[in-house]
């Protein structure tokens, strides 16, 4: 099995057995952002904390990518090996929407309040053979 | 002191092979001084702006080494509108009396790609394919459309209408009306939109003469006056391009703010606007932005489509060029064009495409990334 790596560090806990997405909350107005911040985009202040986010969201809103993006894109997908991907704001628990791509990738499986769980996926394998791992999300299995 | 805009020029928008960017620009302010019955060496200040056809004060290579000052502008896809908005401040002042707005773009095929960087963000973002603008107006209509009963039926009247405008406007990229049904069977391209719901990017040039009011009448015998000029950025809860996390706060978009703005300044409001021009990216966003100018309701979009109350001859005029949808998107140039095409109708020269009954009251609202937005008020 090939080296796993986040994508970029800091955005979620991992490895681990229940991952979590990584955010910040303003010590002040208790605003949250993703990701992570070291200033608070609501009131100003320099006095944030990391929190965890959480694992399960609700579909704010979504749409599917059909055709593959230019650069700054960058998969080891090609446009032949291409495949569309859905796109959503998903409602945290932490108290704010995080843009994020969908497992799901045809309108079928997807409706707005739908409840949702983050996966750590494979994204792309860099030329030292590491994949490069970042978060997505797919419909929550029953509880 | 008022602000008169006496001079209009438009290089024609779609694809110019044979020119550059910068050489679209100055073909627009060449015809807004042929417009205006002025020369170049008369200009004392000049804005401009492209977002990928070169620096606009380069444009003095092409016009004339005159010492003017000449400031460019760099505001995404409000460009324009800040640039007017910088030239109605200079006259405002005082300090000028005379000078010249133009934009102007050049831009490849294909969707625009941004980088992140540029736009504060770091490289996963646009690296995983989260950073494109036809997204995120496909995720706020999505949304937009769940909360306000808006369906299909509403976004393809958007482009009917659009089309059949920019078939009737000699200066149009895209001169062919499209039926509803073209436009309902196009390929979807980032669920709900279609690829006839979305504008492209393209090339063209515009450019506007702006003078003191107090002195319009030496140069023109037609004048319109600038009532209004307003630019807002958004603030902490409102939806925007290039948001990796939305707040769950909610707050009104710099559209609103904008628009209120600029409503303010004139001393009029949304009823008294007889031809409109309001940024329609693709379909999906002129129905949000027919609300977020105070035109309508949230949610009325539907049954004013319906009816045809945004068409050339219905109750509020939209995008009566066809607006982004049908003249393509040169960011630069584009809110200029939507103030060339406003200016057209309150002369009374928009022929085929003419409004009826004398329109007295222009609007142009513009909106770009990462949530910036401009809005005009213009009259006879």
């Amino acid at each position: 099995m090939s080296n796993q790596v986040p994508l970029q560090e800091g955005l979620f806990t991992w490895p681990s057995s229940q991952p979590q997405l990584l955010g910040s909350r303003c010590s002040q107005c208790a605003e949250a952002a993703f990701p992570a911040q070291p200033d608070c985009r609501s009131c100003g202040s320099r006095d944030t904390q990391i929190i965890e986010l959480g694992d399960r969201g609700i579909l704010w809103t979504w749409t599917i990518q059909t055709f593959m993006p230019k650069e700054p894109y960058l998969s080891d997908e090609t446009p032949e090996t291409f495949r569309p991907y859905g796109v959503a704001y998903v409602e945290m628990p932490g108290g704010v929407r995080v843009e994020a791509r969908l497992q799901a990738n045809s309108p079928e499986q997807l409706k707005i309040g739908m409840p949702m769980q983050l996966d750590i996926v494979p994204f792309r394998t860099d030329e030292n053979g590491e994949q490069k791992m970042t978060f997505s999300f797919s419909a929550a299995e029953k509880a | 002191m008022d602000v008169a805009i006496i001079g209009i020029g438009l290089h024609r928008f779609g694809r110019s092979p044979d020119m550059s960017g910068m050489q679209q620009g100055a073909s627009a302010v060449r015809a807004a001084l042929a417009d205006a019955g002025l020369s170049w060496a008369d200009m004392q200040f000049a804005y401009g702006g492209s977002q990928d056809a070169g620096n606009a004060d380069a444009l003095v290579n092409e016009l004339g080494l005159t010492g003017l000052q000449f400031t460019n502008i760099w505001n995404g896809c409000a460009t324009g509108g800040s640039s007017l908005h910088a030239a109605y401040s200079a006259i405002k002042s005082g300090e000028y009396d005379l000078g010249v707005v133009v934009g102007f773009d050049k831009h490849p095929r294909g969707a625009f790609n941004p980088q992140p960087k540029e736009w504060g963000l770091d490289d996963w973002y646009g690296e995983t394919g989260l950073m494109l603008t036809t997204q995120f107006f496909a995720l706020k209509t999505q949304r937009y459309m769940h909360d306000h009963g808006i369906t299909e039926d509403a976004l393809i009247r958007v482009s009917e209408k659009a089309f059949a405008n920019g078939s009737l406007t000699p200066t149009a990229w895209r001169q062919q009306a499209l039926s509803y049904d073209e436009i309902a069977n196009s390929a979807m391209i980032s669920d709900p939109l279609r690829k006839y719901m979305f504008c492209s990017p393209a090339e063209g040039g515009a450019a506007l003469i702006i003078c003191n009011a107090d002195k319009a009448h030496q140069y023109c015998s037609n004048p319109l006056f600038l009532k209004a000029a307003a630019v807002r950025t958004r603030h902490y809860g409102s939806f925007e391009v290039f948001a990796p996390s939305q707040a769950m706060k909610v707050a009104d978009a710099p559209t609103v703010t904008a628009s209120k703005a600029a409503f303010e300044l004139a001393g009029i409001g949304p009823e008294d606007v007889d031809v409109m021009q309001l940024q329609d990216t693709d379909s999906g966003t002129e129905i949000m932005h027919m609300a977020e100018n105070g035109f309508c309701k949230h949610g009325e979009q539907e049954k004013l489509l319906r009816e045809g109350a945004t068409g050339i001859n219905g109750s509020m005029p939209i995008n009566t060029d066809g607006g982004c949808l049908a003249n393509g998107e040169p960011v630069g140039a584009s809110g200029l064009r939507q103030v060339y095409e406003v200016c057209v109708q309150l002369r009374g020269e928009g022929g085929a495409r003419q409004v009826p009954n004398n329109p007295r009251v222009g609007y142009t609202h513009v909106y770009g990334a990462p949530g910036i937005s401009g809005v005009n008020i213009i009259t006879r």
